[in-house]
């Protein structure tokens, strides 16, 4: 009986894994994440980190549509920090009195805005590519935040030069070619608390924050998790001990 | 209970309703088996999940909005601004996985242990019945979120139709509301997402009905000789059923705290995009060994006959299975191919999770052939020509001499 359902269990556990088989591009590095395991959590300072990297590079082509000024509060920025930040920004506004389009300056509830109109245009500065909003590319792509260190970390070659194409030779880029020039090359950012920007230290710290962006909820989940698992073992182990108790006497 | 109803008032009311009595009768008293192994967990398990996605399909359904241009964006609300939406979202998405593990592992025990096999064929036909159901259900739900793979799923999966003869295109179109998956198809996906739930619930009351009407089966596979054969249900198997749920409780858990997205797929992160297809289109894993079976045909109608076929054909597996001698464990030819046909369903779904090149083709098929050998060939012939071990006289006396 025992081995009936282990069996079956192990049997049904093994289909999802392949479900994750990559294509044909190259399994980027394994990082390790401070956010990795039961108890992994954010780097508060390394996000900030992170936030300057998007900021001073990233944004010049990516949105961030997801995140809001405000949310920033979260990884330990003020609120005066974030409405320094956010008064960076442009955003549409209301109509005005004669009936037409206004802008403002961005407040906290405001998300990152793309930093091109609409697709169209994004495209025209881009040699025909569309670069895209970054609020979940940590879990659009397999390997998540792996996957972006080694693609602006590790991929490119030294002062590559595009091909014929117009693309990039990039192994962790499916199809092993990437529109998007190498974005990041030494001290691309100048970093608040006098951390070396080389570009290893800036991909890693990017790709952190980047993470944070498409999970913000991960360290509230992680530890409700552990206390939801901690309260079930003790339930299951009282009812499996009612249950012999019960049984104690049946003949089965 | 009987104190409860010595009480005046709820004795005049259950007088007049007898809810309370037909609680005791069919909860409380209700005889059970006094054999069943942990194998007969999953039914109640099966039952609380579908009350898990219930519960949290409804309030999901409170936040969502079933428009093409705002379902993503709905669903990243609900991650990042509703309170706990990220709870509700990742229990909803694991839930589905869960519940489908679940009820392929109460299958399994219905295949091993003979439960479709007189007088539980009607229990048999609704269990299948609940089955489609839920393949419809899930395969509607992940529409929802309206990423790549909801998109391109949905499309895959609705042209299958048009390889029906003459009619297959406008069937298609009148699915869609349209002439392409668009806004019509996903207004009336959500639509259906809430219905369905609500129309399993009713068959599983017409499963239980059936279920209690002819009793469990049981691991020796015999029939009931008298009421030394049994225990009440409570407190015997509701406890029983309680440290299930317990262990239910914690694998799920461990998925919907530490690892949410391990059963989704990356893709759908990404937004709907007619105009872009994503490298290989993979259905939900629980979808893998029929959708293996589909692509193992070369031919588009032949292999959504196959598909529907592999399903159907459990209808009518009491007549293929001619032994009468319902477990396996007496059965010691039928035990060895009820694995091999579990280990035919695990390589179908390996087959499903690959892009359908190289030996992947060669393999799919010779699983899908031998899908249906299992059921049209080998079952009969091996219900004919095994010989059975001996039964035990009844389920109390093997338990009750030990």
């Amino acid at each position: 009986m025992k081995r009936f359902i282990l069996s079956l269990a192990a049997l049904a556990f093994l289909v999802p894994a392949t479900a994750h088989a990559a294509g044909d591009q190259e399994v980027p590095p394994e990082h390790h994440w401070s956010f990795n395991g039961i108890f992994g959590t954010y780097d508060r300072a390394q996000l900030l980190r992170g936030l300057e990297v998007y900021r001073g590079v990233c944004a010049n082509c990516h949105g961030l549509k997801y995140v809001r000024f405000r949310d920033l509060e979260a990884i330990g920025l003020s609120e005066d920090e974030v409405k320094a930040i956010a008064a960076n920004y442009t955003v549409e506004g209301d109509v005005d009195s004669f009936g037409d389009p206004t802008t403002r300056e961005a407040k906290p509830f405001d998300a990152f805005p793309s930093p091109f109109p609409n697709d169209e245009a994004a495209r025209a500065s881009n040699g025909g590519a569309l670069p895209i909003d970054l609020s979940l590319v940590a879990k659009s792509r397999v390997h998540g935040p792996d996957y972006i260190h080694a693609l602006i970390g590790l991929g490119y070659e030294e002062n590559a030069e595009p091909g014929p194409t117009g693309l990039y030779h990039n192994p962790y880029m499916a199809g092993g070619y990437i529109a998007m020039p190498p974005p990041l090359f030494d001290d691309a950012v100048e970093y608040h608390d006098g951390t070396a920007a080389t570009v290893e230290q800036m991909s890693t710290d990017v790709s952190a924050f980047l993470m944070w962006a498409a999970e913000p909820k991960l360290e509230a989940r992680k530890a409700i998790g552990l206390k939801v698992i901690l309260f079930l073992l003790v339930l299951t182990g009282l009812f499996y001990v009612c249950k012999r108790k019960l049984w104690a006497n049946v003949e089965h | 209970m009987q104190a409860l109803l010595n009480n005046g008032f709820i004795r005049w009311f259950d007088n007049r309703l007898p809810v309370l009595s037909w609680t005791n009768h069919h909860m409380m008293e209700y005889p059970a088996p006094r054999n069943l192994n942990y194998a007969w967990n999953f039914g109640s398990l099966a039952g609380l999940a579908l009350v898990l996605q219930i519960v949290t399909g409804i309030v999901l359904a409170m936040h969502y909005t079933p428009h093409a241009d705002m379902a993503f964006d709905s669903v990243e609300r609900i991650m990042r601004d509703v309170n706990y939406g990220w709870l509700l979202r990742y229990m909803h998405a694991n839930g589905a996985s869960f519940f489908f593990i679940v009820v392929y592992l109460h299958i399994a025990r219905g295949l091993y242990y003979g439960s479709y096999k007189a007088p539980r064929e009607v229990l048999w036909w609704l269990g299948l019945v609940i089955l489609l159901l839920m393949m419809a259900t899930a395969f509607m739900g992940y529409v929802l979120p309206w990423g790549q793979m909801s998109f391109w799923g949905a499309t895959v999966i609705t042209n299958l139709f048009s390889a029906i003869p003459l009619i297959g295109e406008p069937i298609v179109q009148w699915l869609w509301g349209g002439f392409a998956v668009g806004n019509a198809t996903l207004n009336r996906f959500f639509s259906l997402h809430f219905l369905l739930p609500f129309v399993i619930v009713g068959v599983v009351v017409l499963h239980l009905w059936a279920l209690h009407h002819k009793k469990s089966n049981n691991p020796l596979g015999i029939d009931y000789k008298g009421p030394q054969d049994f225990i009440p249900f409570h407190p015997y198997y509701t406890i029983k059923d309680a440290f299930g749920a317990g262990v239910f409780l914690i694998l799920f858990a461990i998925f919907l705290f530490y690892a949410p997205n391990y059963m989704g797929h990356p893709d759908n992160y990404i937004p709907a995009d007619p105009l872009v297809t994503p490298a290989h289109i993979v259905p939900e894993w629980y979808f893998l060994p029929f959708y293996a079976i589909l692509r193992a045909i070369p031919d588009k109608l032949g292999g959504v006959l196959a598909m529907g076929a592999s399903i159907f054909i459990l209808f009518l597996l009491p007549w293929l299975d001619t032994s009468r001698i319902r477990s396996a464990t007496f059965r010691p030819v039928f035990k060895w191919f009820f694995w091999l046909l579990m280990i035919d369903l695990v390589v179908l779904g390996f087959c499903g999770a690959n892009p359908p090149e190289g030996f992947w083709v060669p393999l799919s098929q010779v699983a899908t052939v031998y899908y249906f050998l299992h059921f049209l060939i080998l079952l009969p012939l091996i219900g004919w020509f095994e010989r059975p071990r001996p039964l035990p006289d009844s389920i109390a006396k093997p338990v009750l001499k030990a």
